[in-house]
C-alpha cells in the first residue's frame, strides 16, 4: 500500500511559521496531507494556514496523535529539530533542511539508533504517495497514482523521472527523496527493501549520483534480494573530481565515487541503466515489457 | 574549505600537536629573517598552496645556509607551481613556510576522514608514512590501520594505545602518541573538519613525535560557526567566478565548455551537464540556483554565467518544486534589461507556478528558444550553438 507515507499520516511542520514552511504547508494542505500541527518554539498557540501551532514536539503529539514530522527550520538549529522528533517518538522524520554540519548530523545519527524512529533526509525533498499524502516541497501536480517506487538523492531530477512516468501513463506508488547530504538517516538500500516488500510497488527507478558507495552498496542488495526490476541513473558522469558539485555529498574524493563505477556495478547487478535522464521513464517501460515477455 | 600547511600548523600548535619551529613568509627578505631566527642548520623552505604533491614538484627546498634560503625564496615566491593536484596551469606561489629541519627516524601517515557508509569518523594511521596513501590503500591495504570513532565517547584512550602499538611506536613515544591522536580527534571535533591529514608524522632520533605536515580541510556547512577557521580563508587559491557566486548563495563550479547551465538543484543540474556532452556539447560550468534563489541571486547567476568568455549559449533548466518557475522568469527578464544577451538562450521551465513563468517570458522582450523537455533543451542549446 506504498511506503512510509500514505492517508492516515498525521504530520507535524515543525518550523511551520517560517515563510518556507507556511508556503509549503498550504501545499500540502491542498494536496490532501493531514496536516494536524505546527511546531515554532516560542509561538505555540498561534494558528497557521488552520493548523495548531505549538512550542514543543512533545506537546503537538500528545494533543494530536501526530506520527509523522517535517522540518523546515534553519540548518544551525536543524539537528536538535530532528532529535527533538525523534525523542517525541514520531515514526518517521524527514527533514528538507540542506547545509546541516556533517558534525552535527554523525551525533544525530548516533542519537537515532536506539529509537524506532525512521529519519529521511536532511537536504531531501521529502516524500509522496500520489493522492494520499505529501510531505515536503515536491509539487504534487506531476505526480500519479500508481506502481511505480522512484528513490532519488536529488529532488528536481526525481521530478523529470515522475514526471516522465505520468507522461507515459505509469503512476508512482510511492516517491521517497533521500537527499544529497554524505551523512543522512535514510540510505537506498532501506527504500528498495520496502518497496520489494509492498505489494503495490511493481517497479523502481533509482536515480543517484557521485560520491560515496551508496549506489555500489544498493546494487549489491538488488542481486541478491529484489524481486521486481529496476532501472537507474547516475548524474555527474561529467564532474570534474574533487569539487563539490552543489550537495555535500557529491564528491569524487580520492578517485572513489565515480558515476562510472556506480553504472559498472549498477549495470553488474542486474539494473538496466538510463544513458540520459530523459530516458528514465522509457528504460523502465521496456524493462517491464521484456520481464513480462 | 581548504587551508595552508602553515595555518593547519598554527591550529596543531594550539591544539598542543607538536609541529617544527616555523614562521610564514610572505617575501624573500621575511623568508630569510624568519631562517635567521630559527637558529637552526637545516632550514626548510615549502611552497604554500592549496594543493598536496608539492614536494615531487620541486615546491620543498632543502637549504643549509642564508644564501640557499634566499635562493629558494626568490626561486618559489611568484612562481607557478605544477603538482598531481593542481590543474596544468598550476597555482601562484604567495606564501612560504620556513621552518628547521628535523632529524626523522621513522615516518608515518596519520588521517582522520569521515566515513560515509558508517556515518562516523575513521581514525587512520599506517607506517607507510611520506608516500601516497591511495596507493597504500590500492595495494597493501592491510598496512592501514582504522578505528572507527563512536561520536559517544569520541576517540577512546584504548583506540589511541591500540593505534600506537599497531604502528610499532617506541616504547617511550606511546604515551606521547596516544595523546597525539586524542588531541587530534578534538580538534577535528571542535573546529568541524572534514579531513585531518598528517603525511608524514615522524618520530625524531630523540623519539620525539612531530608532524611535519598539515593538511586540513574543513566543512562548508559549519564555517558560520568557525570565526577562526573563516579567517584563515585564502581567496586567492579560489575561482573569482565561484568566489562571486558563493556571495549569492549560489553553487557554481567552472568548467571549460561552451554551453552556459543554470539549474536548480544539485542532481538536475550535474545531469543537465551529462545531456549537453551526450549531444556533443561541452558545459561551460555548474550551477545550482538551489531553492531559495531571489530574483536579485538568479539575476547575478545570469551576469556571472555571461561573464564566462567562453559562453557561447546558455540553457537555462527549471523544475520547480521550491524554486518557483516565475521567479526565475522575472530574474531572467531582469537581468537581460541590463546585460548585453548575445549569445543564444534556451530556456526550459517545469513545475511550481510553470504556467505564470511562462507567460512572463512570453510578455517579455527576451529572445528565448523555449524548449518542452530536458532532451529538447539539450538538443536545442547544442544545435543553436554550434
Amino acid at each position: 500500500m506504498s511506503i512510509y507515507v500514505n492517508k492516515d499520516t498525521k504530520l507535524v511542520v515543525q518550523g511551520i511559521t517560517g515563510s518556507t514552511a507556511k508556503f509549503h504547508t498550504k501545499l500540502m494542505k491542498e494536496y490532501g496531507t493531514d496536516v494536524v500541527a505546527g511546531v515554532t518554539p516560542g509561538k505555540g498557540g498561534e494558528t497557521v494556514e488552520g493548523v495548531p501551532v505549538f512550542n514543543t514536539m512533545a506537546e503537538a503529539v500528545t494533543e494530536t496523535g501526530a506520527n509523522a514530522s517535517v522540518i523546515y527550520v534553519p540548518a544551525a538549529v536543524a539537528a536538535d529539530a530532528i532529535s527533538e522528533a525523534a525523542e517525541s517518538k514520531v515514526d518517521l522524520i524527514i527533514c528538507i533542511t540542506e547545509h546541516i554540519p556533517i558534525g552535527d548530523m554523525i551525533k544525530v545519527k548516533r542519537y537515532l539508533e536506539d529509537k524506532d524512529t525512521v529519519l529521511i533526509g536532511p537536504n531531501c525533498p521529502g516524500v509522496i504517495t500520489p493522492d494520499e499524502c505529501k510531505i515536503g516541497i515536491m509539487p504534487g501536480y506531476i505526480h500519479r497514482k500508481g506502481h511505480i517506487g522512484v528513490v532519488s538523492r536529488s529532488g528536481t531530477l526525481t521530478y523529470e523521472a515522475v514526471h516522465q512516468l505520468s507522461e507515459l501513463g505509469m503512476g508512482q506508488s510511492t516517491a521517497v527523496g533521500i537527499g544529497g547530504d554524505p551523512v543522512n538517516g535514510t540510505s537506498f538500500i532501506d527504500v528498495l527493501k520496502r518497496f520489494n516488500e509492498d505489494p503495490n510497488t511493481h517497479g523502481v527507478i533509482m536515480i543517484g549520483e557521485i560520491g560515496g558507495t551508496q549506489e555500489e552498496e544498493a546494487a549489491k542488495w538488488v542481486k541478491e534480494n529484489m524481486k521486481k526490476p529496476v532501472v537507474g541513473f547516475i548524474s555527474g558522469v561529467t564532474a570534474p573530481p574533487g569539487k563539490r558539485m552543489g550537495h555535500a555529498g557529491a564528491i569524487i574524493s580520492g578517485g572513489k565515487g565515480t558515476a562510472e563505477e556506480k553504472i559498472k556495478v549498477m549495470k553488474a547487478a542486474g539494473i538496466a541503466i538510463a544513458d540520459t535522464p530523459s530516458t528514465m521513464g522509457e528504460t523502465l517501460v521496456s524493462l517491464m515489457k521484456n520481464r513480462r515477455t | 574549505m581548504n587551508i595552508h600547511e602553515y595555518q593547519g600548523k598554527e591550529l596543531f600548535r594550539a591544539y598542543g600537536v607538536p609541529v617544527p619551529k616555523g614562521h610564514v613568509a610572505f617575501s624573500i627578505d621575511e623568508a630569510v629573517s624568519h631562517a635567521k631566527d630559527l637558529d637552526s642548520n637545516i632550514v626548510v623552505v615549502k611552497a604554500q598552496i592549496h594543493a598536496g604533491g608539492r614536494g615531487k614538484a620541486g615546491g620543498v627546498k632543502i637549504a643549509k645556509t642564508m644564501e640557499e634560503v634566499r635562493t629558494y625564496a626568490k626561486e618559489l615566491l611568484g612562481k607557478t607551481l605544477v603538482t598531481h593536484q593542481t590543474d596544468e596551469e598550476g597555482q601562484l606561489i604567495q606564501r612560504l613556510l620556513v621552518e628547521e629541519g628535523v632529524d626523522i627516524q621513522q615516518e608515518y601517515y596519520i588521517g582522520l576522514v569521515l566515513n560515509r557508509e558508517t556515518g562516523r569518523v575513521s581514525f587512520m594511521a599506517s607506517k607507510e608514512g611520506g608516500v601516497d596513501i591511495e596507493e597504500v590503500a590500492e595495494n597493501t591495504p592491510e598496512k592501514i590501520l582504522y578505528e572507527e570513532i563512536d561520536p559517544l565517547v569520541g576517540l577512546t584512550a584504548f583506540q589511541s594505545r591500540r593505534i600506537a602499538f599497531g604502528l610499532g611506536l617506541p616504547k617511550k613515544a606511546v604515551k606521547q602518541g596516544v595523546d597525539l591522536f586524542q588531541k587530534l580527534y578534538k580538534l577535528y571535533l571542535e573546529t568541524d573538519a572534514s579531513i585531518i591529514e598528517i603525511n608524514p608524522l615522524i618520530i625524531t632520533t630523540e623519539e620525539q613525535l612531530i608532524a611535519l605536515d598539515a593538511k586540513l580541510n574543513f566543512d562548508d556547512n559549519a564555517l558560520y560557526r568557525q570565526d577562526r577557521i573563516r579567517g584563515y580563508r585564502d581567496e586567492s587559491e579560489e575561482d573569482p567566478k565561484e568566489l562571486e557566486a558563493g556571495k549569492y548563495d549560489l553553487s557554481y563550479i567552472a568548467l571549460d565548455g561552451s554551453i552556459g547551465c543554470m539549474v536548480n538543484g544539485a542532481g538536475l543540474a550535474m545531469a543537465t551537464m551529462d545531456i549537453i556532452k551526450h549531444y556533443g556539447g561541452s558545459p561551460a560550468n555548474f550551477l545550482d540556483v538551489g531553492g531559495s534563489a531571489t530574483t536579485e541571486n538568479v539575476s547575478n547567476a545570469f551576469k556571472i554565467l555571461l561573464s564566462d568568455e567562453k559562453v557561447q549559449g546558455v540553457f537555462v533548466n527549471i523544475f520547480g518544486g521550491i524554486m518557483k518557475c516565475d521567479v526565475i522568469a522575472t530574474g531572467i527578464v531582469e537581468a537581460l534589461k541590463t546585460i548585453e544577451m548575445n549569445v543564444p538562450l534556451v530556456v526550459r521551465l517545469e513545475g511550481t507556478n510553470v504556467e505564470k513563468g511562462r507567460e512572463i517570458l512570453e510578455k517579455s522582450q527576451v529572445e528565448v528558444i523555449s524548449a518542452f523537455s530536458m532532451d529538447d533543451g539539450a538538443k536545442k542549446i547544442v544545435e543553436a550553438t554550434k
